[in-house]
């Protein structure tokens, strides 16, 4: 039956992980973008976190995660009509296995705000995020937890590198693409307003991240721990990264560089937190830093792509090449938990077709969804609203009345 | 009287404050101002990506003062706001018509 301990952890996670968006990431976005468009990303956020939360309970909870088929659950559990108040997921009572997935399906879409800010309707954001939460989140949820396809191969996503930050990270690039450039990107684009909110935005991240990853053990033991410390690991590791490459490059270390470093980290080693030893965790920060620094240059610089906060970068770049790692990590002579009687190339290839099969779902899918919220709503702001800041012109308020 | 407003580094402002304290001047404007001169601003770099700058926060101070200190009150600060780098600042004064105090209505010499 139910495991207290368990129990109390996975409320606890619960609670970590919901910090991560409200107001961990909305400040971590916050203070990147100009001053007259700082509450219009903290209410992108905090929208998105109840959208996601009813949606998650009206339908994407049992889509994801009750039997159907290989790509999709059923309607059984819509509105949680079949959960029972004593009904039992492993050692935890369900509804404390729905809220903890619910605070995934928060953050996920919520991550996606990066791409877009300082430019969009906010209608497109609430279309947006419906769409995308039904039809890109919840399948590959069940893919690769619920059950589906991904699952039976044996693909190895302990935390969501694949169904959060891939995802995540592919479609904030598509919508960065499909929605425009900002107006004055990328020569005279304003810097971050308030690089300290960055800093404390992405410290919550960290600490929420415990939840994350080590929450996702679902059970208060030895995995959880090791889970817990190879996060910290790789987050400061891939901070070290981006301190030092920034020190040797341009001659001083920023905040931002360094905590951006952190959140590369974190969505690194969150495929693999579970299934590796901390020699893995140090490897993931340093991969994850190197890689997730020179994407960011390559996307923004040479592409030209306004994924206007990286998340297609940090995210979906750091999810994947953890994902990829893990085949190497989890074994046990990295002492990792070791692979499930497959080699490392067989795990290696089971962990590619898992990228491949999302990347190029998370593409079509959000082109459609882009399309629909485009054609429903609109996408852009008037130029001369984007010029003035969506915080009066979309909401009428103001962010700093000093 | 004369009007005295300097253009001053942001650090700059509390030593320029004690000086012209010790010369007997007890009362100032104080206003943060941005702008820019020969440094034409600077540049500063997040994730790798280059921003420029245009303005660079400085301190405005306005003073109006008696002609005969005037002179002293320009040497002082240019005196203490030197730090012998470009973006020191400017000081620029000219001559005051009217000077009233609100609460009492004094008018010019009075009202300083």
């Amino acid at each position: 039956m139910f495991d207290s301990g368990d129990t109390a952890w996975i409320l606890t996670s619960t609670a970590l992980v919901l910090v991560m968006t409200m107001p961990g990431l909305a400040l971590f976005y916050g203070g990147l973008v100009r001053s007259r468009n700082i509450l219009s990303v903290l209410m992108h956020c905090s929208a998105i976190c109840c959208l996601s939360s009813v949606l998650w309970f009206a339908l994407g909870y049992s889509l994801a995660f009750t039997e159907g088929n290989a790509i999709l659950g059923d309607f059984s559990n819509v509105f949680l009509l079949d959960m029972a108040r004593d009904a039992a997921i492993g050692t935890i009572p369900e509804s404390v296995f729905f809220g903890f997935q619910m605070t995934f399906a928060v953050i996920t879409p919520a991550l996606i705000v990066g791409a877009y800010v300082e430019r969009i309707k906010f209608g497109a954001v609430l279309m947006f995020t419906s769409l995308w939460l039904l039809l890109v989140y919840v399948p590959v949820c069940h893919w690769v937890w619920g059950g589906g396809w991904l699952a039976d191969m044996g693909i190895l996503d302990f935390a969501g590198g694949i169904v959060v930050h891939v995802t995540a990270g592919v479609s904030a690039l598509v919508i960065a693409i499909m929605l425009g450039n900002r107006s004055k990107f990328p020569d005279q684009i304003s810097p971050p307003h308030a690089p300290w909110m960055v800093m404390v935005g992405a410290a919550m991240l960290w600490v929420g991240w415990f939840g994350f990853n080590a929450g996702s053990a679902l059970s208060a033991g030895s995995d959880a721990g090791m889970a817990l410390l190879v996060t910290h690991l790789s987050a400061a590791t891939a901070s070290l990264v981006w301190l030092t490459i920034e020190w040797i490059r341009f001659g001083k270390p920023s905040l931002i560089g360094l905590v951006t470093g952190t959140i590369a980290g974190l969505a690194t080693i969150t495929p693999a937190s579970g299934f590796i030893g901390p020699i893995g965790g140090l490897i993931c920060g340093l991969v994850g830093g190197v890689v997730c620094y020179y994407c960011v240059d390559l996307i923004k610089v040479r592409f030209n792509i306004d994924d206007s906060l990286d998340v297609f970068a940090v995210h979906g770049v750091g999810g994947a090449t953890g994902t990829i790692l893990v085949a190497f990590l989890a074994t046990e002579s990295m002492s990792g938990v070791g692979l499930d009687g497959i080699s490392v190339s067989g795990q290696l290839v089971t962990q590619i077709i898992g990228v491949a099969s999302v990347l190029v779902w998370s593409v079509i899918a959000t082109i459609g969804i882009i399309y629909i919220t485009r054609k429903l709503v609109g996408l852009r702001v008037e130029l001369e609203d984007e010029v003035e800041g969506l915080d009066y012109k979309a909401h009428g308020e103001t962010g700093y009345n000093l | 009287m004369k009007m005295v407003t300097a253009i001053i580094q942001t650090h700059k402002l509390d030593e320029v404050r004690e000086a012209l304290n010790a010369i007997g001047i007890n009362g100032m404007t104080v206003t943060e101002a941005k702008g820019y001169g020969r440094t034409k601003g600077h540049t500063e770099i997040y994730r790798g990506a280059e921003y420029q700058i245009n303005y660079i926060p400085k301190f405005k101070i306005d003073l109006v003062v008696d002609d005969g200190i005037a002179e002293n009150v320009i040497e002082t600060i240019v005196k203490t706001a030197n730090t012998g780098k470009i973006g020191d600042g400017k000081i620029f004064s000219w001559d005051i018509e009217t000077v009233i105090r609100i609460r009492t209505g004094e008018k010019d010499q009075q009202a300083l």
